[in-house]
């Protein structure tokens, strides 16, 4: 592998870094917009994550407590799906991460259109205002999903949903133009050497994640320009009085929103990879088996969209239909889970942060995947849709499984980002408490969804308190992680200790340990060559 | 390595029997009569700390559970299965107990089974899942047709075929309450229908999206403004069914429960007399619906 570091030292005149306003708000450094986005993510966090305390406080107990009506509840639901989706995960994974490692890693010196780059990150400021904004001016009661006739203006008067939707319009295009960039980047500015099968699987994400956003986020732009167009110019797509069919927009929307949820574990699964073979000293088990299994992930994840509307009314052999074509993404997912475990299988694995978060994800993600393969099932889907049975599912993929992977990410590479170390007794107390937390909060909801409690309430009959109070008290315990977590950046960024440019040893092997934490402002003044 | 290979299959063939004795129950119950009509009455509601799917009241829901069964304990057992690996792993490879790792990356065979085994696991899953989803299609036959139309916040509930009555069905609230009544799921109108019979469910919507859900029927449909769609329950033990409301509808939407009670056919015959008389003043009810969606749901059902 190269070593950048030591041409860094010789070449120091070149890596001026400019002041602080040109730097941060004018950046067109893949690792400053990298860390943008990262702090970006923190600050969003702390929105979905209020939500989600507010609404486990009104559901520990049976009755209204905390919010005024349904409307209010309604808005909450939509706001932490839709704050948590487009202004957490994907900023975090996509923007945070990949903007800062996949240069690195493949050997490039900076994105392909930085300009571009830095567009991407400022559109979400405005999208991120717009989506927190319509919270104050009476909110989308719609759910994320955004169903019409209640998105539309009959039932939803308020400019809530217009700016909910030109919230979701910004975000989607910062997305468009972000993906185009990995593409091209990861295309054409890959180190000498640096063969598409020699990529890491980080990369390998980043990239079946740039082509599922490329291809489905301008369906979800197309359906909402006409939910739009709806509301205010009294056009009627979705409106069957004028011509217009509901379920057309639950096909554009899910055609959008099955890929969205690959787009927001993808580059998860390359994080863990690399966390794993890491601190396994081991290579990565099946590298080729892995990279194809994320390929086969997202062309199949465009095909599967309407298991998520099993009970619309489409048709009986529709349904066995989608029903066969999700099932078959279990194979590659498998694959996944059984090479991570192959890939620990023999190692010297040493039990750091990031590696407890790497093994909870594998675990945590299994039981997400086949709670998965049951509700592919249109048989018994049919009492488990829009139960909290699906609630407790995606959060399991969701919540545990890209947020794992998102705080693995954190602290594998924090050292690399920031040039100091994280405190790894924090880190691990960080890792049980959230564990601990989350399973509590959302294993429960499987039972919750078996006995037929429908998602999106604020009120529950009676015999749902048992589970819904320890859900609560698991929520208590996943905020409480939370606040951990940022006494764990705090205690980072104001530590002594410096990170070494590899503080992990002979088992991190990508580009991005050659270089010095944190890297020059400027990565490699000469391409570095792969072997 | 390759005894530890040999023991993973055996451990999915005993995978693949507990399917196969599973898929065998689901089998038999598909194919069982209606049990007997009456006894006691049943409550078909959720209860507090259950953990599994609420009780079938009929065949559908009893189909359900054959094939929940038999995909839950895949699923247990594939969990239990990654777990074990997991915790073998972290223990027998940690640092101290194993310092020098291995560099080994692939391993054919093992790619291969791993592949392959989860494809005949997925068969086992999806050929009794297939029949299912055809069973609970469409009734072929069915005693009666009610129409049901969700609106904001309550159902409504035609009956075309036995003197084209319709009524709403309201929550009750919380302070209207009697003693035997469950709280955010009682109604002062409950859908009768006999017991033993096959219902044919037409829904559609009015306003916005509803789902007209009823767990211990194993019955789910969106009520979709524009669009008529067909589903179909039947109740083989006289009782009270709960449901709720189950696709996001606005303000009360946590505040519309469903309640379908089974009963005898002289009984329903004479609540059906009754409603008649109390329910025809209440003006126009809903459509019966069009000759021609019943043609397209036998030609459906015959094919």
């Amino acid at each position: 592998m190269a070593t950048a570091s030591d041409t860094h030292h010789t070449h120091d005149h070149h890596d001026h870094t400019p002041g602080f306003v040109a730097r941060w708000f004018f950046s067109t450094n893949h690792k400053d917009i990298g860390i943008l986005y990262l702090i970006f993510a923190v600050a969003a966090a702390l929105v979905g994550v209020g939500l989600s305390l507010l609404m486990r406080l009104e559901l520990a107990s049976p009755g209204l407590q905390y919010f005024a009506d349904g409307q209010a509840w309604n808005v909450a639901v939509t706001a932490h799906g839709v704050v948590m989706v487009f202004f957490v995960i994907m900023p975090a994974l996509i923007g945070g991460f990949g903007n800062y490692f996949v240069p690195i890693m493949i050997g490039a010196p900076d994105m392909a259109f930085p300009r571009l780059n830095n567009i991407s990150f400022w559109l979400l400021v405005p999208a991120l205002i717009l989506a927190v904004g319509s919270l104050f001016v009476g909110g989308a009661g719609t759910g994320w999903t955004l169903y019409p006739p209640l998105s539309n203006s009959t039932y939803q008067s308020g400019m809530g949903v217009d700016m909910a939707l030109f919230a979701l319009h910004l975000a989607g295009a910062s997305s468009i133009l972000g993906a185009a960039n990995f593409i091209t980047t990861i295309f054409n500015m890959r180190a000498p050497g640096m063969t598409l099968h020699k990529m890491p699987l980080f990369v390998w994400g980043m990239l079946v994640t740039a082509f599922l956003l490329l291809l489905s986020v301008p369906v979800l732009g197309g359906a909402i320009t006409m939910l739009i167009t709806d509301r205010n110019f009294g056009t009627a797509f979705f409106d069957p009085a004028g011509g217009g069919d509901p379920v057309l927009f639950q096909h554009l929307f899910w055609f959008f929103g099955h890929p969205e949820v690959y787009i927001m574990i993808l580059p998860g699964f390359g994080i863990i990879s690399h966390v794993l073979s890491t601190f396994s000293r081991k290579p990565i088990f099946g590298y080729l088996g892995m990279a194809y299994a994320m390929v086969a992930i997202g062309v199949v994840g465009f095909v599967v969209w309407a298991h998520h509307m099993f009970t619309s009314g489409i048709s009986v052999d529709t349904r066995a239909y989608f029903m066969a074509a999700t099932m078959v993404i279990a194979v590659p997912t498998g694959i996944k889970i059984f090479s991570w475990i192959a890939t620990m299988w023999g190692g010297s694995i040493r039990f750091t942060t990031p590696m407890l978060f790497a093994i909870g994800f594998v675990f945590l993600f299994t039981v997400g995947g086949v709670s998965g393969v049951k509700l592919a099932n249109a048989s018994v889907d049919v009492i488990l849709h829009n139960t909290y049975y699906v609630v407790a599912h995606f959060h399991y993929v969701l919540s545990l499984g890209a947020v794992f992977s998102i705080y693995a990410g954190f602290y594998y590479w924090i050292g690399k980002m920031s040039g100091k170390q994280y405190p790894e007794f924090w880190g691990q107390i960080h890792f049980w408490m959230t564990f601990i937390g989350v399973n509590l909060t959302f294993f429960p909801m499987h039972f919750l969804g078996a006995q037929g409690m429908p998602r999106r309430y604020p009120d529950y009959p009676d015999a749902f308190s048992g589970w819904n109070m320890v859900a609560s008290v698991g929520a208590y315990i996943s905020v409480a992680s939370f606040v951990v977590f940022l006494y764990v950046c705090w205690r980072t960024f104001t530590s002594k200790e410096v990170a070494a440019a590899n503080p992990w040893g002979e088992g991190a092997t990508t580009l991005e340990w050659q270089v010095s934490s944190p890297p020059p402002f400027h990565t490699f003044d000469e391409l570095p060559r792969i072997r | 390595m390759r005894r530890k290979t040999v023991s993973r299959f055996a451990g999915l063939l005993a995978t693949l029997a507990v399917a196969v004795a599973s898929l065998m129950q689901g089998a038999s119950a598909l194919a069982q009569p209606a049990a007997a009509e009456g006894g006691p009455a049943m409550v078909g509601a959720p209860h507090n700390w259950g953990v599994n799917l609420q009780p079938a009241a009929g065949p559908i829901k009893e189909a359900i559970h054959d094939f929940n069964s038999l995909v839950l304990w895949l699923m247990v057992i594939i969990t239990a299965f990654v777990g074990i690996l997991l915790v073998w792993v972290v223990y027998r490879f940690r640092a101290s107990a194993n310092p020098v790792p291995s560099r080994t990356s692939h391993n054919t065979v093992l790619e291969i089974a791993w592949t392959v085994i989860p494809v005949l696991i997925l068969l086992v899953i999806a050929i009794p899942s297939f029949r299912l989803i055809y069973y609970e299609d469409r009734a072929p036959d069915p005693a009666l047709t009610v129409n049901v139309t969700g609106r904001q916040w309550y159902w409504h509930y035609a009956y075309p075929e036995q003197g084209n009555f319709a009524f709403d069905s309201y929550p009750v609230q919380e302070a209207d309450l009697k003693p035997d009544q469950l709280r955010n799921l009682a109604v002062d109108e409950p859908m009768v229908i006999p017991v033993g019979q096959d219902i044919r469910i037409i829904t559609t919507g009015q306003d916005v999206i509803h789902s007209f859900f009823v767990p211990s029927l194993g019955v789910q449909k969106y009520t979709i403004p524009g669009r008529t769609l067909e589903t179909w329950m039947r109740a083989d033990r006289v009782g009270t069914f709960y449901g709720q409301c189950n696709q996001i509808c606005g303000q009360n939407h946590w505040f519309m429960p469903i309640v379908v009670k089974a009963v005898p056919q002289a009984e329903f015959d004479s609540w059906v007399a009754s409603a008649r008389q109390r329910f025809s003043a209440e003006g126009p009810a809903t459509p019966a619906p069009t000759p021609t969606k019943v043609a397209d749901a036998a030609a459906a059902v015959a094919r």
